[in-house]
């Protein structure tokens, strides 16, 4: 043998997905790896590949469950195309997952797994590790339950306990592999099993086994070095999207020194935002867990009237559901911010997987000429930063407002630079002070034709409100036909003058291009590297992304103006590009569409962005 | 917490609560009565006047916060009671008042209607109980008696109804009481045991509706049939009824039994005696559903049972947490757990 071995070579970049069954802890794997990533200074980002079912039946393809990493070197926007490195615990994680990696894949797996019956279930005829099927691939092939136990026998603990860490045994040999070190995962076991200190010498061992497993018997050819990526100086942390929307929630409620509220009702995705919120208290952070999805927007509404920072979360079939008080909320001209994290419809459709398809409901889902602002958030850690915009605009302008994630950015995980709270800006909720003698319920600010908020329990103001048409400055109920012509206008014209201010879009890349891609939402990401790596291969493209639905900013004319084709990408069959032509009916549009409860990755981007470039 | 009941009395008269707007229900109709009653109790309670909300869902019932100076809104139907409960948490100081009628809460609000009872945010729902749906003009209700003819059922109505005082103890409300919108003072003074109560307080009010249904409370109502058919509750006292205070009702083994004292070697000592405190809710039950004929409806307080409210629970957390909590701004928060810094 010669001396080459165990050459260390440096990549820019590394996509790993761990699959298992969903009940060998593959999700906590990714986070460990994701945690230890974070202390090397990689940049990266996440996702996790889960089902719908909690438990599905053991050993099946159905309750494969799995977690992407990308990580770096450079700027990482996405949680990558297709793995370079596969951990599959089981073959159901090995067929769920061939279609996700790259042709020549590292195939990490279980052998002691792959029994005739475990091959059966997954749906093999014949064990693909013998088969040639996996040919092209290395596949590292150890006896990870046998090694795993073998790691503990000194411990007094029996084999089923030990099982359970059978998966730390596959994040050491990744880590040998990435030349890791164990500090903050071994930090992590004596934080999260404090009272267990025979669970957390388990883990410790285990992880150490198969780091040194896989030097011994030499499982890879290589091991692999990614350098810290370039980031600002900073504090940094990891954020999936939903935290990052709570917490952007909270630093608003901080920022505009009203008490936050959320009446919400559990639902996939969006049910970690009510979880997160319930947690802080301490900051007045009031949450209810409604009876029902009605409940919990109209608690919040009239938390709102009560003088509340007022949010809702929910997804999908929960803001249909929602509609009808959300056209309250546009009649009585209350903040209220709702949270919608978009998942695969219509109806239950594919809970666990994300779609941008509810933007017509958001855009359009209600009686009556009931106009809104939609906001859409771009990545996990964007989250913070629009459920924050959310708030200041929805309490500066007395409006309900939608912000749109979804599934991948909800789940999704990336590295966010921590702000000061004191950093971002101050947001200025237009309560009106007690026996102003010029209050009128629905006397307008004359640049935002907001109204003003006059919470009950304050001297002089007391005034009604409700879902009748109500005449313009007095608030009285009112039937007549020019007052609900002007009402109706004035609504509509609120929402619209919000674009004074809110930023104009940018353009990234070539300003000077022909062409412009498009899109809105959670694919910035995906659509940012596509454009990225295009231009670095030396062709001319633009792209804006939209993060402001309703109303758009004040120059997407101009800007749509400067070229010759645009394309619109979205995960649905075209519900922005169809609102565009429908604002903005001067240009024409092609759309690119993908409707599969999944990303776009960024080949395929490309390919269609190339194709468009030589047209 | 914050009482909501102010110790210092403060000069307050029904004029303070008159609302300015033309009050648009038909002549004749028993909700005159009612804003009549809640005029009465407002001024009394001792509660600043800016202090109060009221609050309403949808039908003839949710126009009232139009009809009352104070802080309302008039929400969607059947969502009051969840509008009432955000309100309420967010600002326990206010004293609100939650209107509603049959349609609007044992229909489409069914759902919240048993969540605030047995959620107990100290609020107070005056349910007006006309037992049809009358701005819709004429159909049955969830409260609307088996057979009755209406628009929707002219064969007559098919279904079994609710009646709202075993609901709310079925939800495990703590408060329920009853009345009749032919007596003022009677619901002058339930309505302020309502307001003192702590806690979701829940009253029935036989309400009539002069169009779609009128006398549908008749045998209980009506000047003839009342005293033989009304049972005013009062807590320590016996049950006694009747023109001449003759008749009492008895537990007889599981069930109520009317009874004449002096028949059958009945004394008063052998009548039930109100005990509205008592956590159980049997009895209640079973005094929630006596009707004519055969017995006398149950008016004035059926249950009044102490428990915290659910807004106080909530804030003694924010307290506790303040407290406890290792984040004392959004900073702390964001800076928690796994982080790394970039010099």
């Amino acid at each position: 043998m010669t001396e080459v071995k165990n050459k260390i070579i440096e990549l820019k970049n590394a996509v790993i997905r761990f699959a298992g069954d969903s009940g060998d802890g593959m999700q906590l794997t990714g986070n460990l790896f994701s945690d230890s990533t974070a202390f090397a200074g990689n940049d990266f980002a996440t996702f996790p590949d889960y089902p719908a079912e909690i438990r599905a039946p053991q050993g099946t393809v159905a309750g494969v469950s799995g977690f992407q990493i990308h990580f770096g070197s450079n700027d990482i926007h996405t949680s990558g195309d297709l793995a370079d490195v596969l951990v599959a615990m089981n073959p159901a994680s090995l067929k769920a997952n061939m279609n996700w990696i790259t042709k020549d894949a590292i195939i990490i797996v279980d052998n002691d797994a792959f029994t005739e019956k475990n091959i059966t279930k997954a749906g093999y005829e014949d064990n693909p590790l013998s088969d040639g099927s996996l040919n092209g691939h290395l596949v590292v092939n150890g006896p990870i339950a046998t090694l795993t136990k073998n790691a503990v026998s000194e411990l007094d603990i029996d084999n089923k306990s030990a099982q359970k860490s059978k998966n730390m045994f596959a994040l050491g040999m990744i880590f040998y592999m990435f030349n890791r070190d164990f500090t903050k995962t071994f930090s992590f076991f004596e934080n999260k099993f404090k009272s267990k200190p025979l669970v957390v010498e388990a883990n410790k061992l285990v992880l150490k086994a198969g780091y040194h497993y896989a030097d011994t018997i030499e499982a890879f050819v290589n091991t692999y070095k990614i350098d810290p990526a370039p980031l600002n100086k900073g504090t940094y942390r990891n954020v999936t999207g939903n935290l990052a929307t709570s917490w952007g929630l909270l630093a608003a409620a901080e920022r505009s020194g009203l008490k936050l509220f959320i009446g919400s009702y559990p639902i996939t995705p969006a049910t970690e935002i009510l979880q997160e919120l319930a947690k802080h208290k301490q900051f007045s952070a009031i949450s209810l867990q409604a009876e029902d999805e009605i409940a919990g927007i109209v608690s919040t509404l009239g938390a709102s009237f009560a003088g509340a920072l007022p949010v809702t979360s929910t997804s999908g079939p929960g803001l249909s559901l929602k509609s009808e008080a959300l056209g309250l909320a546009v009649m009585t001209e209350l903040p209220l911010v709702v949270v919608d994290v978009q998942r695969g419809g219509p109806s239950t459709g594919l809970p666990t997987k994300s779609e941008q398809s509810d933007l017509y409901q958001a855009l359009f889902g209600r009686n009556g000429e009931a106009p809104l602002i939609v906001l859409a958030a771009s990545s996990p850690s964007d989250c913070f930063y629009s459920a924050f915009e959310a708030v200041k605009l929805s309490v500066e302008h007395m409006t309900p407002v939608i912000l749109l994630t979804d599934g991948s950015l909800a789940n999704g995980s990336e590295v966010f630079k921590i702000p000061k709270v004191s950093d971002l800006p101050k947001i200025y909720p237009p309560i009106v002070k007690e026996n102003d003698p010029d209050f009128q319920s629905y006397k307008r600010d004359e640049k935002k034709l907001s109204r003003p908020w006059a919470i009950p329990g304050t001297k002089g103001l007391r005034h009604r409100i409700g879902g009748l048409e109500k005449e313009n400055i007095t608030g009285n109920v009112s039937h007549s036909p020019e007052n609900h012509e002007l009402m109706s206008r004035l609504r509509e014209e609120k929402v619209e003058r919000v674009s004074n201010f809110i930023v104009n879009q940018d353009i990234i890349g070539d300003h000077d291009a022909d062409t412009l891609v498009v899109s809105w939402g959670g694919t910035h990401g995906v659509m940012l590297t596509a454009v990225e790596q295009l231009l670095d291969e030396g062709h001319s493209i633009a792209l804006a992304h939209f993060k402001h639905i309703k109303p758009l900013p004040k120059n997407a004319e101009e800007l749509f103006s400067r070229y010759e084709k645009i394309l619109v990408c979205e995960i649905n069959l075209g519900q922005f590009v169809n609102y565009l032509r429908m604002r903005l009916p001067q240009f024409t549009y092609k759309q690119y569409n993908k409707i599969q409860g999944l990303p776009f990755t960024v080949a395929e981007l490309k390919k269609e962005f190339i194709a468009l470039l030589n047209e | 917490m914050e009482s909501i009941i102010d110790t210092t009395k403060l000069e307050l008269t029904k004029k303070d609560f008159e609302s300015d707007q033309m009050v648009k229900w038909c002549p004749g109709c028993g909700d005159h009565a009612i804003l009549k009653s809640v005029e009465n109790v407002f001024p009394e309670l001792g509660i600043a006047k800016e202090d109060f909300v009221v609050v309403s869902g949808i039908g003839c019932s949710s126009r009232f916060p139009y009809y009352m100076n104070t802080y309302g809104i008039h929400g969607i139907h059947g969502r009051a009671a969840a509008l009432a409960t955000g309100i309420k948490i967010a600002n326990p100081k206010l004293s609100v008042w939650m209107i509603t009628g049959d349609g609007d809460s044992m229909a489409i609000g069914g759902n919240h209607f048993i969540h605030v009872a047995r959620r107990n945010p100290d609020i107070n729902i005056l349910l007006f109980n006309n037992k049809i749906y009358g701005l819709t003009k004429g159909q049955y209700s969830p409260t609307t008696p088996k057979g009755s003819k209406t628009k929707t059922s002219p064969q007559g109505s098919f279904e079994q109804p609710f009646n709202p005082g075993e609901l709310v103890m079925g939800a495990r409300g703590k408060f329920f009481a009853r009345v009749v919108d032919t007596n003022i003072k009677m619901m002058t003074q339930v309505f302020s045991e309502a307001a003192k109560h702590k806690g979701a307080s829940i009253v029935e009010i036989l309400a009539n509706c002069v169009i779609f249904n009128n006398k549908i409370h008749g045998l209980i109502t009506s000047r003839e049939t009342k005293v033989d058919n009304q049972l005013f509750l009062e807590a320590g006292k016996p049950m006694r009824f009747g023109k001449d205070n003759e008749k009492g009702i008895i537990l007889n083994g599981s069930h109520l039994e009317v009874v004449t004292i002096g028949e059958n070697g009945i004394t008063e000592d052998d009548l039930l005696v109100h005990n509205p405190e008592r956590e159980d809710s049997g009895i209640h039950i079973m005094l929630a559903n006596m009707m004519p004929p055969e017995f006398p409806a149950a008016l004035g307080v059926i249950r009044s049972v102490a428990a915290p409210t659910v807004e106080e629970l909530i804030w003694d957390s924010v307290e506790h947490e303040k407290e406890v909590s290792p984040y004392k701004s959004v900073d702390d928060l964001l800076n928690s757990g796994s982080t790394w810094t970039v010099d």
